[in-house]
């Protein structure tokens, strides 16, 4: 079993301005592992996917609701984020992870939340129970860093090169 | 605010920029509509160039825009998303749905062609 190498712990207001507060959270704490600018963009598009639904689905605009989050950086260059809401919960997993099944089409919700975080993590669980809530939990390996940097042509995302994400972008 | 719009005959361009999330897509929502509804348009663009980051928020907003062009008698169109927003919309099959375009493509002879934008 790998080492965590260091742990942090958040809760907010589960009000729509703290979307943008989680992201910058998480990739700052994120960025203590160098990660490329590819790997970062997409941990922080999963964690506004969990975070906003925790907004918009968990508490339902209701005043009072809190969102934790829970992150753990690996010695093997693991992250874990855990993100959960004391909401309304969700009557059908199964069926709310479907890419495009959604309870809000009328507020231009997609339903493509679950679909994302899957695509961009490595593995995705979620656990729910009706009025008690929900927890979300992600891990994503980062890839290995690089003597050079600049080696691996996999990532498309920034012309054909890895860059690395310097603490400035997040 | 985080969208600037450019009426061109019965072409709408929505240039937006910053991140594309739930708590700022309400916003470009109201006012990319507002001027659907006032104009009529054959095209509506939405520039992605200068956007930071978008999640599914951003889906939402592209699916709704093009749903009101056409129930308008328009479409809709979305312009030169940055790499890692194309990934989002590669997830999302978006692009079945509505037009993606680079318009940073090397070849773009004379502009403002009448009707002649399109490839
Ligand atoms: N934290 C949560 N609490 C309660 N219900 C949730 C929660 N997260 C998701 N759901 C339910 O699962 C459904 C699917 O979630 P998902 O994020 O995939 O799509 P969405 O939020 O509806 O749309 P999008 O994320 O594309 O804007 C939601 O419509 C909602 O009913
Ligand atoms: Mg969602």
């Amino acid at each position: 079993m790998k080492k965590c190498i260091n742990e942090m712990k958040l809760s907010f207001s589960a009000v729509s301005e703290n979307e943008a507060f989680s992201r910058a959270c998480v990739s700052s704490f994120v960025a203590l592992l160098d990660p490329y600018i590819s790997e970062l963009a997409e941990l922080k598009t999963a964690v506004s996917e969990a975070v906003t639904n925790c907004i918009v689905h968990a508490y339902r605009g209701q005043p009072g609701g809190v969102v934790w989050i829970h992150m753990r950086l690996y010695s093997d260059r693991r992250v874990y984020i855990k993100i959960r809401d004391k909401g309304c919960g969700i009557a059908d997993i199964d069926r709310a992870m479907q890419p495009l099944f959604t309870t809000a089409p009328e507020e231009e919700r997609a339903g493509l939340g679950f679909a994302v975080m899957e695509s961009f993590t490595d593995q995705l669980r979620v656990r729910s129970s009706r009025q008690r809530g929900t927890t979300v939990v992600m891990e994503k390996t980062l890839s290995e860093k690089e003597k050079d940097g600049y080696s691996d042509l996999q990532d498309t995302a920034a012309g054909g090169r890895k860059l690395r994400a310097g603490t400035s972008l997040c | 605010m985080s969208v600037e719009l450019k009426l061109d005959g019965d072409k709408l361009t929505a240039y937006l920029t910053g991140d594309i999330d739930h708590h700022t897509a309400a916003g470009m929502r109201a006012e990319i509509d507002r001027a659907l509804r006032q104009n009529s348009i054959k095209i509506l663009t939405l520039d992605f160039s200068g956007v930071t980051f978008m999640d599914s928020s951003g889906i939402g907003l592209v699916m709704g825009r093009q749903k009101l062009a056409c129930e308008l008698g328009g479409r809709c169109r979305v312009a030169d998303p940055p790499a890692y927003i194309s990934k989002v919309m590669k997830i999302s099959g978006i692009g079945r749905l509505c037009e993606i375009v680079d318009t940073r493509a090397p070849v773009r002879t004379g502009s403002h062609r009448a009707g002649g934008e399109e490839q």
